[in-house]
């Protein structure tokens, strides 16, 4: 399984093809890029700007596509007005834009088709896009392998990917959706959801945890709690 | 070649002068695991040195914090860009561990091991005089599970992912073989200031 990556992780030259709104705050960015090796679901990128005196700022952000043969990646970033990348996205990048960026990078939080399930997926706000890639994957490679994904979103509008993820839960026979908003008399995920997400999925195999640092820190901590073997779960946080 | 339209926020130059090539300055402390924080108890914590599988000393918490203490404040950088400025920590330096256990190193490399089944590789050169140490505390208090309490190690001139959370000991390899990550595509050494994040960086 394990296949120390012995080559380079060379910076390439990525074209902006397309800019779609995805929440009020969220864009999707698909770029045409040709990388040297194999994407896997649940994988990021190093996006590198570069201004004219040389200064570069670097960020990394997740990979929200399937892993696919067009030569495009989809990222979704949120517009953050104080962020240095993510500002330049929400205020100035244009489609027909070349960006530097490498990947794909991470070894750790993905999941292969051959991984199987059941696959219990927990994403907190913007944490959801690596588990949407995984989703996307499964479909369309393994949609036998059970999955459920777990989302938790201040509000209705925060929810990425929401029509999409209503629709695959409607659709595919093997992929529940549970959705809860936590603002306004809202629910966070507590120690009952975790109990009802385990029992509609059954015992998992694999488990994908991605949000905040502290959604991603209490919801562990409930599914360990909850008797699941800790090796069974990887997470992936932003923020502090 | 420039990014159109980028002109970015070049912080001030004390500031840049501190950080590593890619790096941003955060004010933060941001948490990046791969799993769940191992649940841990003191009455039953222990650190070890290992040559192998071979134990060479253990230690319980009691007289692993009985030893010499030391002290360091600096930067750290982790390979997901952010940097943090002085940071205060203390703990038992690699020398002291090894003098308590009346050893010098038996070999150049060793893999730094947690609860949580992680490992991370570090030269034995980059831990000894002075360089590494086994953390208790941080900022004058305990350290936070979230950041690898009760002990992690500190090798603060590399990224921060060879600064292994939760550290229940040390393993020293006959030759130089890769933890976790390393296996994943980082890079064996990772030094910040050469931007060494990768394989081949």
């Amino acid at each position: 399984m394990i296949e120390p990556t012995a080559r380079p992780l060379p910076w390439q030259s990525a074209t902006l093809t397309a800019i779609r709104p995805v929440t009020g705050r969220v864009k999707s960015y698909r770029f045409q890029v040709a990388f040297d090796r194999p994407v896997l679901a649940g994988q990021h990128v190093d996006v590198r700007l570069t201004a004219p005196d040389g200064y570069q700022a670097q960020r990394s952000y997740s990979i929200a596509s399937a892993p696919s043969q067009d030569g495009t990646i989809e990222l979704m970033i949120e517009g953050l007005p104080e962020g240095e990348v993510s500002g330049f996205f929400e205020t100035v990048a244009e489609v027909g834009d070349t960006i530097e960026l490498r990947g794909p990078i991470g070894g750790a939080f993905v999941w292969r088709p051959e991984d199987g399930g059941p696959l219990l997926l927990v994403g907190g706000g913007s944490g959801v896009v690596p588990l949407l890639a995984m989703l996307r994957h499964r479909a369309a490679a393994a949609p036998e392998v059970p999955s459920l994904l777990l989302y938790s979103v201040r509000d209705a509008g925060e929810a990425i990917a929401a029509e999409e993820l209503a629709v695959r839960a409607r659709d595919e026979p093997h992929f529940a959706l549970m959705l809860t908003l936590t603002r306004a008399g809202g629910r966070r995920v507590d120690a009952d959801m975790i109990g009802e997400a385990l029992h509609r999925l059954g015992q998992p195999g694999h488990i994908y945890i991605c949000g905040g640092n502290a959604f991603v820190g209490r919801t562990a901590d409930l599914l360990v709690d909850a008797g699941v073997d800790p090796r069974l779960i990887r997470t992936e946080r932003f923020g502090s | 070649m420039s990014t159109r339209g980028f002109t970015g926020r070049k912080p001030p130059e004390a500031t840049r002068e501190r950080l590593p090539p890619g790096q941003y300055l955060t004010e933060d402390f941001p948490v990046l695991q791969i799993g769940p924080n191992p649940r841990l108890d003191l009455d039953t914590w222990s650190f070890t040195l290992r040559e192998g599988s071979r134990p060479l000393k253990s230690w319980t918490w009691e007289a692993f914090t009985a030893l010499p203490r030391t002290r360091w404040s600096g930067d750290i950088h982790c390979v997901t860009k952010w940097s943090k400025f002085d940071t205060a920590w203390e703990g038992v330096s690699f020398d002291d561990i090894l003098a308590d256990a009346g050893i010098a190193a038996p070999t150049a490399f060793l893999l730094a091991e947690g609860y949580d089944d992680y490992t991370t590789n570090v030269p034995v050169g980059d831990l000894v005089g002075g360089k590494g140490m086994v953390a208790t505390h941080y900022d004058g208090a305990p350290i936070p599970a979230d950041h690898g309490g009760p002990a992690r190690l500190l090798v603060p001139h590399l990224y921060f992912w060879k600064s292994a959370k939760w550290v229940k000991g040390l393993r020293f390899t006959q030759r130089d073989e890769g933890g976790f990550w390393e296996l994943r595509g980082y890079h064996m050494y990772g030094d910040p200031w050469r931007e060494q994040r990768f394989t081949g960086d």
